[in-house]
């Protein structure tokens, strides 16, 4: 897993539906690893394959015309389980910003514990967005975390998305949450004391 | 100052509050099971650390376990390999583990409550959505991925922002045949699978507080099922009850000490809410889902909705989510063949169900063309059932009753419903594909599922009771 993100600027795939939920992204039969590593293999397994295991050419992964490291989604990205195999899927298949006018909550938090960077814009730029892939898949999207925005450079438009300083911080410099609490643990354990 | 019931509860469990950031969250409880914990137990050995509090956690083995044979080992190899991990990752760390072959093993969040673990006032989590659960009981529980799992491990806290808050005030006296399934489903379909993400929610009124703790804790199970990040009712005597004589309940006068402070625990009466959400109690017919999401509730009489009742922007996915069902816009969904019927998971699979399911099924029997599968959510109760006959019930009425486990909520073990087939499942989502590859899930009450396991077809358990 790469650590430290701040200014990725790649072609991006659409997937244009709403309320994907985490059971698209990585079905529960895939969830018996006990590793981290190769679920990109099973990214939107059942939408991306047949039965047979054979690809469905209709679905915008399996289309060559499309790639990048940028997933642009639809509302309400990441919905129903916790899996957090769903982040490590599409941070393995190659992504590393997933953009969305809306992310259910655990998801959002276990992307952003893997160095995946959601994107939350405006209904309205995620339509530009969209637009602009699909007319010219070549079409490239910067994202700068420093500065918190998205941009389409081919039209010059560009739209900013919130995340707190805390997180920021920790993203661009690669640090884990876990460090952090385990830089405190002092502090927890007399929280505890004071307490009980 | 006027607190919520959130409030209360998270104030008291806040470490620290980072400038421009998270608070730093104290976790009482953590639940870990097979499929979100190897990986964690595997980040903490890296980092050569070990579990910072052994003791606040409970282990049990429930997503992927056979629901027959138990006594066997596990045939799928990586089912038993997650297994296996987990036994030997509980004994290692210093973990209680109830799996496999223990008497308490089941469904961990039907085994947290039915323990007297899950308390009023805590906070809880688990690598699973549906810890939501354990709001039922007045505290604040919420489902984590794994690397949130490994950091509860590591330091018994969490970093979290607050979340919105948003009260649900359900008033009235229920219909005939309307149960607590019925209410949540209608609250879903009312503001939509992402009408509470964000929010912690908590469930007030009337028609609430007439519910069994079982009864509470289904409508708190599928909180997540709207986006939410918690669902929680406030603590009453219905709450004390329960829990009195709980093994890990306090005992004693412990547990009148504990009454005095679980029953400050209710939203005060100036407290703020960001949203409030009003619904009437008689308004709710029995409920069912027909799309590939929670949200997409109809009542049972009613009928799938016809394109013109669509708003512009979501046509593209009720109509993808139509085809994935294989129904039509506009079409009754009385009447509505279904293949299989699954009584069970977190939602609805503890001994209230079983007898719910019981009581209307004794002395009919199931139609020719339905398979119908019960699956108790722990060992307990599984025995309960026994020890009142419900396995006769069930047994004379053609019903396939199993041991405990996740099951066909997500077809993580054999039990999947085949492709195309039509499934009535008291579980918490119909997400395409949740029940097994091209599966067409139709969420509904324990009542409403045996009222279909009896006649074969989508019913309205009202004309049979």
């Amino acid at each position: 897993m790469s650590k430290s993100i701040n200014i990725i600027k790649s072609t991006a795939v659409p997937v244009n539906i709403e309320n994907v939920d985490t059971d698209q992204i990585i079905p529960a039969r895939f969830l018996k690893a006990t590793t981290r590593e190769g679920f990109g293999e099973n990214l939107f397994r059942d939408w991306r394959y047949n039965s047979d295991g054979q690809p469905k050419k209709d679905f915008i992964l399996n289309n060559p015309t499309y790639h990048g490291k940028i997933l642009v989604a639809a509302k309400n990205f990441g919905c129903g389980s916790s899996r957090e195999h769903a982040a490590w899927a599409i941070k393995d298949f190659g992504f590393d910003v997933v953009v969305s006018s809306f992310f259910a909550d655990i998801f959002k938090n276990n992307a952003l514990n893997n160095f995946l960077l959601p994107v939350t814009v405006g209904d309205d730029f995620l339509q530009k967005i969209f637009s602009a892939v699909e007319k010219n898949p070549e079409t490239e999207i910067e994202v700068s975390l420093e500065k918190q925005t998205i941009s389409i450079p081919e039209t010059g438009e560009q739209d900013r998305f919130d995340i707190n300083n805390y997180k920021k911080t920790c993203l661009l410099n690669g640090y884990d949450d876990i460090d952090y609490l385990l830089s405190i643990k002092n502090e927890i354990e007399k929280f505890e004391t004071s307490t009980n | 100052m006027a607190k919520t019931l959130f409030e209360k509860i998270w104030d008291t469990h806040v470490v620290k509050t980072i400038d421009g950031g998270p608070a730093v969250l104290y976790i009482d409880k953590h639940f870990i099971h097979e499929v979100t914990s190897p990986q964690a137990f595997a980040g903490l050995k890296k980092r050569g650390i070990s579990v910072f509090r052994p003791k606040q956690i409970v282990a049990t083995a429930d997503h992927n376990v056979p629901t027959i044979h138990q006594e066997l080992p596990i045939k799928e190899e990586l089912s038993r390999l997650q297994v296996d991990t987990l036994k030997k990752n509980c004994a290692e760390f210093g973990i209680e583990l109830y799996g496999l072959g223990h008497p308490f093993q089941g469904i961990v969040h039907v085994i947290g409550p039915e323990l007297g673990i899950t308390q009023p006032g805590m906070t809880i989590v688990c690598g699973d959505s549906h810890t939501s659960t354990h709001g039922a009981f007045g505290s604040i529980a919420f489902g984590i991925g794994t690397s949130e799992v490994e950091m509860v491990m590591a330091t018994q806290c969490l970093l979290q922002t607050k979340p919105k808050l948003m009260r649900i005030n359900v008033e009235g006296k229920l219909n005939n045949g309307v149960v607590s399934k019925d209410i949540i489903l209608y609250i879903i379909a009312q503001i939509s699978a992402a009408g509470a993400t964000g929010f912690a929610v908590e469930f007030a009124g009337s028609a609430i507080r007439a519910l069994s703790m079982e009864a509470r804790m289904t409508i708190c199970n599928m909180s997540i099922e709207m986006g939410a990040r918690c669902g929680m009712i406030a603590p009453d005597e219905t709450t004390f009850h329960y829990l009195k004589g709980r093994l890990f309940a306090p005992q004693g006068i412990n547990f009148d000490e504990k009454i005095a402070y679980w029953s400050t625990l209710y939203s005060d009466e100036a407290a703020k809410f960001d949203k409030e959400i009003n619904i009437n109690a008689a308004d709710i017919e029995p409920m069912i889902t027909y799309g590939t999401n929670p949200g997409m509730g109809i009542g049972v009489s009613g009928h799938v909705p016809e394109l013109s009742e669509i708003n512009e922007k979501e046509k593209p996915s009720f109509e993808k989510s139509l085809l994935y069902m294989g129904l039509q816009p506009g079409t009754n969904i009385k009447g509505k063949k279904v293949d299989y019927v699954f009584i069970g998971s977190c939602t609805n699979s503890r001994i209230e169900d079983l007898r719910m399911v019981a009581s209307f099924v004794k002395g009919k029997k199931k139609a020719d063309n339905v398979e119908v599968w019960v699956v108790p959510g722990s060992k307990q109760v599984e025995k309960q059932a026994i020890e009142e006959g419900i396995n006769k019930i069930f047994e004379e009425a053609g019903f396939n009753l199993r041991q405990p486990g996740c099951s066909a909520c997500l077809g993580m073990n054999e039990d999947k419903i085949p492709a195309g087939k039509y499934c009535i499942s008291t579980s918490n989502r119909n997400f395409e594909g949740r029940q097994g590859p091209n599966a067409r899930t139709m969420l509904a009450s324990p009542l409403t599922a045996a009222a279909a396991a009896i006649t074969g077809e989508v019913t309205d358990v009202r004309e049979l009771i």
